[in-house]
């Protein structure tokens, strides 16, 4: 029942596989092509089962928790929407949104124009590049609970902590940092931005693809350094700042750990972000069901900024070689 | 930064009579080699004090762990204390495991690592190497997976382990429970699973792709099946993306802490992030302690770092170029 050669129905680059079948095979029906598919969703199985169970089934069954009054041990109630409706009555809630946005509508620019400056200024010719470049990338790499730690003690609130001690050199009277509602989400932010050096680094990476005798010709153009910089290295980097945007944003509203270990979402809420709420419904109030409501609004919120930003993307973002679509 | 000089106004330098004509304006102004050093000086300057102030917290910490009790609160601030002591470094042993945290962090770093790698390189393998029906859409699906906030999972995820260790515990009459266990926090990564097994399908794929598909067909001429070639022929030559997966899992898992946070609640079970947020919680006044800890924790992350800095930084790239 082999068929020969000469009859196999796609003669792409890849045939030979295919040709070299000689010896019946003893199950007719498995041709090396379907051989194949069957091995390939195999080698595919680990992440098929993991994506069924971890995100699919997971994302399903969040669903239906969040439409349930349970604490995993004595209670579980259907309770329909009253989960998202208790929600929009929580101030807490509110809080937590507010908290969020100040914090991404901050972080996100603040650290795209710090990043993309700096990987201007490091894509200059300077002694000891490499050296320059690892300090301020080194801030990404530690990361985490480390962070959080050190800068719990560089925001020290008394007037000797590190900070206010610069503070004053400017005249700037000690701040109170994690211990006032004030100013403990500035310092997170400030955390946030001093941890921009992978942006930086994509910055850098965007720079130098961009090809010199583009450069060389808006100079020759006659072209200042500012207007070079405006018509033709920001199109072009465009691209970079467009996927930084959308991983800024979604990293932003995500913010966690250093709320954990500093302030827990204190002092009075004051740093009480949705995925710290999430956190402290869940594991804390054991709220299994209120906490997943939670985090479906969440996902809303991410969702529909990531929408508005890739639908925004046509109007900006520039494609060298008019790559649209 | 740099005056726009219009190419006519270039200072004259030969000795030519009409040269007091321009002394009007000053002539250093527009002198391009002044202008150069000048401009380079203050770039220098810029770039130098830029790196100072995001190298300055990582100092402190490192004075911070060598002072004595004297040279904490001192204006204006000690970076170069003396004398030095090591107390910091012995005070937290001495307060909590951290010997047992290390260990516990590695175990669970070294699992998802190879979880990771023998997930991620043959589900890469097949999407770079292999054709079967749904491919495209498959990995559309991948890619798709990246996107998810992790936070949306974490609470089935949590109940699920909870309830498998109950029905466990019916099933087989014993007590079993995956809290305070690596299971929680490493079976995943033998799945794929996550932004973390996207992320690596993603780039051990774009790598598999660049390998020439000639090596396949030629092995398979001689016999070889498919996992022969994973195996013999595209794995020993994917070593560099292997590399950068296996560095970012690494930076990832030690640095985890929601993670741990949720599935270890007993001291002896704790991560390093787990231990050093307790011993910032508990010995608040400790700071010594706390920051000697934190560079204990952070060295082998630097390690890595400095000896892999180019694939660690290529990776960075390629993930975010696309």
């Amino acid at each position: 029942m082999v068929s020969p050669p000469t009859v196999v129905a796609d003669h792409d680059t890849r045939s030979l596989r295919d040709d070299v079948t000689i010896i019946e095979p003893r199950l007719p029906w498995l041709t090396d092509r379907r051989k194949e598919a069957l091995v390939a969703y195999v080698f595919l199985a680990p992440w098929i089962l993991g994506f069924l169970i971890f995100t699919v089934g997971a994302m399903i069954y969040s669903f239906r928790l969040s439409f349930f009054d349970t604490n995993l041990l004595n209670k579980s109630e259907y309770v329909g929407t009253a989960n998202y409706r208790q929600l929009f009555d929580d101030p807490a809630f509110w809080k937590a949104l507010r908290v969020t946005g100040t914090y991404t509508a901050i972080v996100v620019p603040v650290g795209t124009v710090l990043a993309l400056g700096i990987a201007l200024l490091l894509n200059q010719k300077l002694v000891l590049s490499g050296v320059w470049r690892t300090l301020y990338y080194l801030p990404a790499v530690v990361s985490g609970v480390s962070v959080a730690v050190v800068w719990n003690w560089v925001l020290n609130p008394s007037p000797d902590g590190l900070m206010n001690q610069l503070l004053a050199v400017f005249g700037i009277g000690s701040l109170r940092w994690f211990s006032s509602s004030d100013w403990a989400l500035p310092g997170l932010i400030l955390i946030a931005v001093w941890g921009t050096g992978a942006n930086m680094l994509l910055y850098l990476a965007g720079l130098q693809s961009i090809p010199s005798d583009i450069k060389e010709a808006a100079r020759v153009d006659g072209a200042g350094p500012v207007r070079a910089f405006f018509t033709v290295t920001l199109p072009l980097l465009t691209p970079t700042i467009f996927f930084n945007l959308i991983i800024g944003v979604i990293s932003a509203f995500q913010v966690f750990t250093t709320i954990a270990v500093i302030t827990g979402g204190g002092p009075n809420n004051a740093t009480l972000t949705m995925v710290y709420l999430l956190y402290r419904e869940a594991f804390r109030s054991f709220s299994f069901g209120y906490a997943s409501a939670v985090a479906w609004v969440l996902f809303a919120i991410i969702m529909a900024f990531t929408l508005v930003l890739v639908r925004s993307a046509d109007t900006w973002v520039h494609y060298e070689g008019g790559l649209r679509k | 930064m740099t005056p726009t000089t219009d190419q006519t106004t270039r200072p004259d330098r030969t000795n030519r009579p009409y040269a007091s004509v321009q002394a009007t304006t000053p002539s250093f102004r527009f002198d391009p080699v002044l202008t150069g050093r000048v401009r380079r000086t203050i770039l220098h300057l810029t770039v130098v004090l830029g790196a100072l102030i995001f190298a300055a917290p990582l100092a402190w910490m490192l004075a911070t762990s060598f002072k004595t009790q004297g040279q904490l609160f001192t204006t204006p601030p000690t970076f170069l204390p003396w004398p030095i002591t090591l107390d910091g470094y012995t005070r937290p042993f001495e307060a909590l495991p951290f010997g047992r945290f290390y260990w516990n962090t590695t175990v669970i770093t070294i699992l998802n690592i190879v979880g990771l790698l023998f997930s991620a390189s043959l589900a890469g393998f097949a999407f770079a190497r292999m054709r079967f029906p749904g491919r495209n859409a498959l990995f559309v699906v991948v890619l798709a997976t990246m996107m998810l906030p992790e936070q949306v999972t974490i609470i089935p995820i949590y109940v699920g382990w909870t309830r498998l260790g109950s029905f466990l515990t019916d099933l087989l009459g014993m007590q079993i429970s995956f809290f305070n266990t690596p299971i929680p926090l490493s079976l995943p990564a033998f799945f794929a699973s996550n932004y973390a097994g996207a992320f690596a399908i993603f780039l051990v794929r774009q790598y598999m792709m660049t390998i020439p598909i000639d090596y396949d067909d030629a092995a398979r001429l001689d016999g070889a099946g498919w996992f022969q070639i994973y195996w013999r022929i595209v794995m020993p030559q994917a070593g560099p993306a292997l590399g950068v997966i296996a560095i970012y899992a690494f930076g990832w898992n030690w640095n985890d802490f929601l993670g741990p946070l949720i599935y270890l609640n007993e001291t002896s079970s704790f991560t390093l992030a787990r231990g050093l947020a307790l011993l910032n919680s508990r010995f608040t006044t400790d700071f010594q302690g706390i920051m000697a800890q934190t560079v204990l924790s952070l060295i082998p992350v630097l390690i890595v770092f400095f000896l892999t800095q180019r694939s660690f930084i290529q990776g960075t790239v390629v993930s975010g170029v696309k």
